[in-house]
């Protein structure tokens, strides 16, 4: 196998599987250890400059880091990193002076349609260079569909005031209330780029029979949920059925059963553990009393001249062909009808660029989407670029923030007349942790700690306010529980091959059995002949040669709990521990003040 | 060396053994020895033997003296019966509890100071008794303890760490064993556990003293060059007469052998060795010629690990005092406490 180069960023960014997973490559271990020492400004601050919604993202993010953490593979729970950012966003100081000191203008005009979390990075990042950045948005404030979309319970609206102020008031002219409603016109105008982050709006329907018959009492789940957002919807009837299994439809039926749904249930056509919502965000429906119940395709809205009834299902079962692929095939049993009142329907969402003219030179592909570049998100006009939910489909909050960083570095170096494919590389930072013979300057002593529950507020007070945040968030001693369950995977392993003397010391004490010396050979044969056989493929093989005995090291990153014993025991000092610092190219990174 | 303990997480892949233990389980406390130190390789070696042996641990009693190897059994197999004897005095504790108890497996750890200089005389006795027994002999050729003095072991012309050049002749103790009776002997090496553990292994499995003699590089004071010791110069001179693959009875014989490179040895309980010859030449169950091997060996700088002679019938201690079969505390009172009528009787007879 060929000896690991741990010169490529990308080798030791991968074994930080959390900053890895996360689409802003937020530095996770780094800011989780400033809360640990309560500096939570300074957590924030790392927060702010990798996925500038901190306290938003700590309260709603899709957390794709909790899956990676190494941590779920050695214990039973990730480290709860979602929440831990809360904490950062919950306990900082006043930070606003050490948010970025605008440059002077520049003279360059862009505009952002859509206020949503792409839209305000792609103006964060640009006004800190001193572009002149406008925003326009139809809503009657800014944060898109983090506003419009996600229950108060969930995400209160002085959080988003709070961290869209931050960015607003960069110099970034909001109008509000204003719907763009061509391209053309826009392009018309004297804007030196133009950026799309108009989300994707619209919701899908369930078109079954009855739907039009009984529409007033049938809703589409993202409208409906917006209305609740604005006030403009106070209640819903007693009986409630909500429609679809992702995350949209989660928060539905919590609304619902906040705004006077006794009886609330989400019926889904899949099964349990294949549905879109997050585990977490299922498990909080099933808290708040909300059966979920699985494999049933609705087939008919019954009514009485009107009045909705109640809802025909079909029952089904998976199926699965050879490339493994999925049809819902009936089972042939009865159907099953469910009586209710209302009914929310979270199939899913779509994109809607009715306002872009389709003889503009800005091509789309066969399902209606932009056509993009993927890394610059230029569309085939090159002064417009795409970002958020209206670049790739729908997907996230933290996914619509690294796009917007990407289209904020396209943008810059657009208008600066470079090319936009040649981007900056990360900036990476690589120091050893060493302060003495049984002394590193982080906390290698591993917690053996479970992971801490969320306090709540009790749940029947909650279930009779949609307002009333749910969560109370950790506190300060919690959080450094918490924070200590951390494995520090960003302080690597490191090895020198030209100081060891294969005396196995660190062999020997790996608690984890992930270091061997062994001859070499294959990758796969390597694999299976380990100390301990390295069984999990995502994980890189750390292999280094140049051993007097002409054996290899071989380390299996996968269950490395960077302890810092092998390093402790090494008597040559051929192992150390160094922190590993990686920060993605950002646009506004050269004039950064914090 | 450390002062953490070790974390208990441990991945969900990690080996079992047939008693449903990891490697983890035979472990003992955080070592407190030098970093990189041969013995705590030696610990680890042990850990992985009685591991693949699926060995309770309950079922061990290490035994040891004083010095940096006999503080060794504190770091492996936590579990078991321990007793840290008087220096040089470990093979008469172990001889006795082993008279007391033959049902437990006994291993006796010890250093080149303990086993060659203070305990020598206990040594040999217990090598001549056929005490039933492992000997483990942590051999780094100098006092570590008191700062890297030569000990018995060290090689004449060998240097110390500040250069002076040793005058006195060294104890073998792999010569000594097999002059004395010991039924099993090897020499293994702290750095080639490949070599050490089944080595381990069949001496754990054997009946009869099983002395295996380890090279432990000292890293602290005798891992320079100069020192025939070290990491380096072992690697170097090492003369591998044969590689041991230890078989249990219910394995499954899978590895395919060239014919005439293999020695097939079944020790009393069934379980099998099988040498792999490097040496085409040696026979290691011809004790004279063993010794010689070792002279003309050690003649040469060169020297000789693997298994060094192995006596297939061998008997012990037990055998030769025809010790009831019992282990004592199984016995009871009235059993080995028979009274004052009894022993009348027993005097009556020799009058």
């Amino acid at each position: 196998m060929k000896p690991t180069d741990i010169g490529v960023p990308d080798y030791f960014h991968k074994v930080v599987d959390c900053q890895w997973a996360c689409p802003a490559h937020t530095p996770v271990p780094e800011y989780i250890r400033l809360i640990a020492a309560g500096q939570f400004g300074d957590a924030y601050m790392i927060n702010w400059r990798s996925n500038v919604f901190p306290g938003i993202l700590g309260r709603v993010c899709d957390r794709p880091c909790e899956p990676a953490c190494r941590r779920r593979r050695v214990d039973t729970e990730p480290v709860a990193i979602c929440r831990l950012k809360r904490v950062a966003a919950d306990f900082k100081e006043d930070i606003r002076s050490r948010l970025p000191v605008v440059a002077p203008k520049n003279g360059k005009r862009v505009v952002c349609v859509g206020a949503g979390p792409a839209s305000l990075t792609v103006a964060r990042d640009l006004a800190v260079l001193g572009y002149e950045v406008t925003v326009f948005d139809s809503g009657k404030s800014a944060g898109g569909m983090m506003r419009s979309q996600i229950p108060k319970f969930r995400l209160p609206d002085s959080v988003i005031d709070e961290e869209c102020d931050y960015i607003l008031n960069l110099g970034v002219v909001c109008h509000l209330e204003r719907w763009v409603d061509s391209l053309r016109k826009l392009l018309d105008e004297p804007w030196d780029a133009i950026f799309v982050g108009t989300g994707a709006p619209r919701g899908r329907d369930a078109d079954v029979p009855g739907r039009q018959e009984a529409g007033k009492h049938i809703h589409v789940g993202i409208d409906w949920l917006s209305n609740v957002a604005f006030g403009h919807v106070t209640s819903i009837a007693k009986r409630v059925i909500v429609l679809g299994g992702g995350n949209t439809a989660m928060d539905c039926c919590r609304s619902a059963r906040r705004l006077g749904g006794t009886d609330v249930k989400v019926v889904v056509r899949s099964g349990f553990d294949e549905m879109k919502a997050s585990p977490w965000e299922k498990e909080d429906a099933l808290h708040e009393g909300i059966p979920i119940l699985n494999m049933l395709v609705p087939k008919e809205f019954k009514h009485i001249d009107g009045t909705l009834t109640g809802v025909l299902f079909e029952k089904v079962r998976a199926e699965y062909d050879a490339k493994g692929r999925r049809s819902l095939v009936p089972t042939g049993e009865p159907d099953v009808l469910m009586a209710c009142d209302e009914v929310l329907v979270a199939i899913g969402q779509e994109n809607s660029f009715t306002w872009i003219e389709r003889d503009l030179g800005l091509e789309f592909d066969k399902w209606g989407m932009p056509a993009l570049d993927s890394v610059t998100l230029q569309s085939t006009l090159p002064r417009v670029f795409f970002g958020g939910d209206a670049a790739l489909g729908p997907k996230n909050i933290i996914t619509a923030v690294a796009q917007g960083h990407e289209a904020a570095i396209s943008i810059d170096l657009f208008c600066k007349g470079k090319d936009v494919k040649k981007r900056l590389p990360p900036t990476v930072n690589l120091v050893s942790q060493k302060m003495g013979i049984h002394e590193w300057s982080y906390d290698n002593q591993v917690s053996e700690e479970a992971r801490k529950k969320v306090p709540m507020k009790a749940l029947d007070a909650a279930l009779k306010d949609i307002k009333l945040e749910l969560e109370l968030g950790y506190d300060p001693k919690l959080a450094l529980m918490e924070a200590e369950r951390c494995l520090n995977c960003d302080v690597e392993t490191v090895f020198a091959p030209k100081l060891c003397i294969e005396c196995d010391a660190c062999v020997d004490i790996c608690p984890t059995e992930c270091i061997s010396f062994t001859a070499d050979g294959e990758e796969g044969e390597l694999r299976g002949r380990l100390k301990t056989p390295a069984k999990n493929l995502d994980q890189s093989l750390y292999l280094a040669s140049g051993l007097k005995t002409g054996r290899v090291m071989v380390k299996d990153e996968n269950v490395c709990l960077h302890c810092g014993m092998c390093a402790e025991r090494c008597p040559t000092g051929a192992w150390d521990m160094q922190k590993f610092l990686i920060e993605i190219a950002h646009a506004g990174a050269e004039v950064r003040r914090t | 060396m450390t002062y953490l303990a070790k974390p208990k997480l441990l991945s969900a892949d990690a080996p079992k053994n047939a008693l449903g233990f990891t490697r983890r389980d035979y472990e003992g406390a955080i070592s407190t020895l030098c970093a990189g130190c041969g013995h705590d390789s030696i610990s680890a070696a042990v850990v992985q033997a009685c591991f693949d042996l699926d060995i309770e641990p309950h079922r061990v009693a290490k035994l040891s003296g004083i010095g940096c190897s006999s503080k060794t059994p504190d770091y492996f197999l936590g579990a078991s019966h321990g007793f840290n004897s008087v220096h040089g005095r470990m093979p008469s504790v172990l001889t006795g509890a082993a008279l007391a108890n033959r049902d437990l497996i006994y291993l006796g750890v010890s250093g080149d100071g303990d086993s060659a200089s203070i305990g020598i005389g206990q040594f040999a006795h217990a090598m001549r008794r056929g005490v039933n027994m492992t000997y483990l002999v942590e051999n780094n050729g100098v006092y570590g303890l008191t700062k890297g003095q030569f000990s018995a072991t060290a090689d004449k012309g060998s240097k110390n760490k500040r250069g002076l050049v040793n005058s006195d002749s060294p104890i073998d103790l792999v010569t000594l064993a097999l002059q004395l009776g010991a039924s099993y002997v090897a020499r293994s090496f702290s750095g080639d556990k490949e070599q050490l553990i089944p080595l381990i292994k069949g001496a754990l499995r054997h009946r009869g003293p099983a002395l295996i003699d380890v090279l432990s590089p000292c890293v602290t004071f005798n891992n320079h060059s100069g020192s025939t010791k070290s990491y380096d110069y072992v690697r170097e001179h090492n003369d591998a007469v044969n590689r041991v693959d230890f078989i249990l009875p219910r394995d499954k014989i899978e590895a395919s052998y060239p014919p005439g490179s293999l020695r097939r040895i079944v020790q009393h309980d069934g379980s099998i060795l099988h040498l792999r010859k490097l040496d085409h030449e040696y026979d290691p169950t011809d004790r004279i010629g063993a010794m010689n091997y070792q002279q003309e060996r050690h003649a040469l700088g060169e020297i000789v690990t693997g298994l060094i002679y192995v006596n297939e019938d061998a008997e012990d201690l037990h055998r030769h005092l025809n010790t009831v079969e019992k282990p004592l505390n199984q016995l009871g009172d009235a059993y080995l406490c028979p009274g004052s009528k009894v022993l009348e009787a027993l005097n009556e007879t020799l009058r």
